[in-house]
């Protein structure tokens, strides 16, 4: 693969990874958090309402996880296309 | 040991060690000043970001705010952690690779125009001012509450550590001085939380205890449900705000966080482009163990505060009440003169107020804790308060001496020179800030909302086009930023200040709330950047090969390509 096309399959597959992940972030937080809330609190979760909990407790710690799978998935991906070395500017 | 004598040796321990750390870490050269010399390691950046970014607000007032606000207080707790994934998945890496000192660098050569330049480091010192002179009030408020000095003498105490360090160590000092305050601030705001939530549910993990049940099997949050209906209060887990108001509140504040500029450059702090990207997990981890406690506590002393005051005899109050009573926090007028406490949600009846910072300032007294607890949460909030003041004082101080005097005004002016500046700006920016701290303009509450709109409105669609559309050129972002802070700045200054004509509740365009509004400003500003770049010319081939690298993490890629 040439420079160039190792470069655009990266980008391409580093878009995905995002679009992933932050679907994932839109649903917990926008979703789960308040546009479903109403119906999510039908449902408890120990002394919680799950909308409730979603929105104070919920959807922060999906976003820690979020960022560390992220970490995960990029040094892979960087590994895979050789980005990783000499990454040093 | 008395609180006064516990709160002098906790903060002056405290204090002592930032100076220790400022003359260990002192910068001589721009890149130290600017970006502590690009060398510090993921979990410290991660240590130092948290600090940074865990304000005075967020120390004090966050959990009361929430504690008042139930439901509605959601839009923060989501707000300023979501951000986080923003900035770690489409802006710090990238950011880190392009590799230069602060945020309008970037503009500014991303968009090949001193237009663009100048308009960053206008929105940059605008967002920084306001914001700064919040967290000098803050030092001011803890001295006087905790220490009885004066608020003028707090503020100007705090000045003189703020610029002990940031003046002699830049960016360094700072950092390591962050890793060290956020320490202070976790500790001081966990100890208390742990020993409450034992205290109410006899669970010690507030996150959990916050859904526990108290010694009858009752769950906490319907507990506090049942005593808000009973009050004539909205239910606390539902909240009064509409449902699209909340998402937009939400959004804004997520992007305004990712465009802060104080938050951004601690990215170019680190080695290279993965640890940037795990720095910022290290660092919204670290955010997260606060702002997953502030709801607990927010239950907590919610619950606490209206089964001690609630229809009880106004005389039989605790020490604690009167104590607050004199310093005007906590307000009590009997109006029916039945000498019993109406704590109730009808204005006409209620006969109290209480003010939210109470909740995290008054917690450890209201659940009888030791006095060491309560001296350290002074030395915590000093804590929040500095490390944030510092990080704005820097993006100040290098907006003046780099993005103004080095890139614009006099671009041959030496290194050693550019370093006085550096130091010389952050002094004038502490005298201003100071004196923003002792004489609050009446605005600062409503303008430091602001500042996240203006973020969200100006900066965020900028970076973000620069990095993943090529093709958006100067007259694009320009165009963008410009009808987006001015929309911004309009619709603020209309709802909240009555400019051109005012309005009230019922005017807010599709029932969107000022603080909300950043987000359609945001969008504005992305659709007029994209239409405006249609129209006019691609920008250079150099500058798209800026783009085509800055998207790659390593830096062998330019020379591989031959």
């Amino acid at each position: 693969m040439s420079y160039q096309q190792k470069s655009t399959s990266y980008w391409k597959e580093n878009i995905k990874y995002l679009i992933i992940l932050l679907s994932i972030w839109f649903l917990v937080s926008f979703g789960a958090g308040i546009l479903f809330k109403e119906e999510l609190d039908s449902i408890q979760l120990g002394g919680f309402k799950l909308g409730f909990w979603f929105a104070q407790q919920g959807a922060i710690y999906v976003f820690v996880i979020l960022i560390f799978v992220y970490v995960r998935l990029m040094n892979r991906l960087d590994k895979k296309y050789g980005f990783d070395k000499d990454d040093e500017s | 040991m008395n609180i006064q004598t516990w709160t002098w040796i906790l903060v002056g321990i405290t204090f002592a060690l930032y100076i220790g750390i400022a003359i260990w870490s002192r910068a001589s050269s721009t890149k130290e000043f600017y970006v502590a010399g690009g060398g510090v390691s993921p979990l410290a950046n991660g240590l130092a970001t948290a600090a940074d970014w865990m304000s005075a607000a967020s120390f004090i007032s966050m959990a009361g705010i929430i504690s008042f606000g139930g439901y509605d207080g959601s839009v923060y707790l989501m707000g300023w952690t979501g951000g986080y994934v923003l900035l770690a998945l489409l802006l710090a890496p990238y950011l880190r690779k392009f590799g230069k000192f602060t945020v309008p660098d970037f503009i500014g050569d991303r968009y090949y125009s001193n237009t663009a330049r100048t308009v960053a480091v206008f929105c940059a010192l605008l967002v920084s001012f306001t914001y700064v002179a919040g967290q000098m009030q803050g030092v001011g408020i803890v001295f006087s509450r905790f220490l009885e000095v004066d608020i003028t003498t707090g503020v100007i105490i705090g000045m003189i550590i703020v610029l002990f360090y940031a003046v002699l160590g830049g960016m360094k000092g700072i950092t390591y001085t962050q890793v060290a305050q956020y320490c202070v601030l976790i500790f001081a705001f966990m100890v208390p939380a742990i020993f409450i939530s034992i205290q109410m549910t006899g669970n010690p993990v507030p996150q959990l205890g916050f859904g526990g049940a108290d010694e009858n099997g009752i769950y906490l949050l319907d507990k506090l449900d049942g005593l808000h209906r009973d009050l004539g209060f909205a239910e606390y887990t539902s909240g009064s705000k509409s449902t699209l108001d909340v998402l937009f509140i939400t959004a804004a504040l997520m992007v305004g966080t990712a465009g802060l500029p104080h938050v951004i450059v601690r990215f170019f702090t680190v080695k290279k482009v993965s640890d940037a990207r795990k720095s910022a997990g290290w660092a919204l981890l670290f955010i997260a163990i606060l702002y997953t406690t502030a709801p607990a506590v927010a239950v907590f002393s919610r619950t606490n505060l209206i089964e001690t005051v609630s229809n009880k005899r106004y005389a039989e109050m605790p020490l604690w009440f009167k104590k607050w009573e004199t310093t005007g926090l906590i307000i009590f007028t009997d109006k029916n003169n039945d000498g019993i406490v109406q704590y109730v949600a009808d204005k006409e009846i209620n006969e109290l107020k209480v003010n939210r910072d109470i909740m995290v300032l008054a917690n450890p007294e209201i659940a009888g804790l030791p006095n060491w607890v309560i001296a350290l949460v002074a030395a915590g909030g000093l804590a929040a308060a500095l490390s944030t003041a510092a990080g704005l004082l820097l993006v100040i101080s290098s907006s003046v001496s780099h993005d103004l005097i080095k890139k614009m005004l006099k671009p041959s002016i030496s290194e050693k020179g550019e370093l006085i500046a550096a130091r010389i700006s952050a002094v004038i920016a502490v005298c201003v800030a100071g004196y923003f701290g002792i004489n609050p303009p009446g605005f600062v509450a409503a303008v430091v909302a602001l500042a996240f709109g203006l973020a969200a409105a100006s900066f965020f669609p900028a970076i973000i086009l620069g990095i993943f559309y090529k093709k958006m050129n100067k007259e694009g972002a320009v165009a963008g930023m410009i009808v987006g802070i001015l929309l911004m700045l309009f619709y603020m200054t209309k709802f909240k200040f009555n400019w051109f004509g005012g309005g009230a509740k019922e005017d807010w365009w599709f029932g969107i709330s000022p603080e909300g509004f950043g987000t359609v400003a945001m969008i504005v500003n992305f659709v007029v950047a994209i239409i405006v770049s249609k129209f006019t010319p691609s920008p250079p081939i150099e500058v798209q090969e800026i783009v085509e690298n800055i998207r790659i993490p390593n830096r062998a890629g330019k020379a591989q390509k031959h």
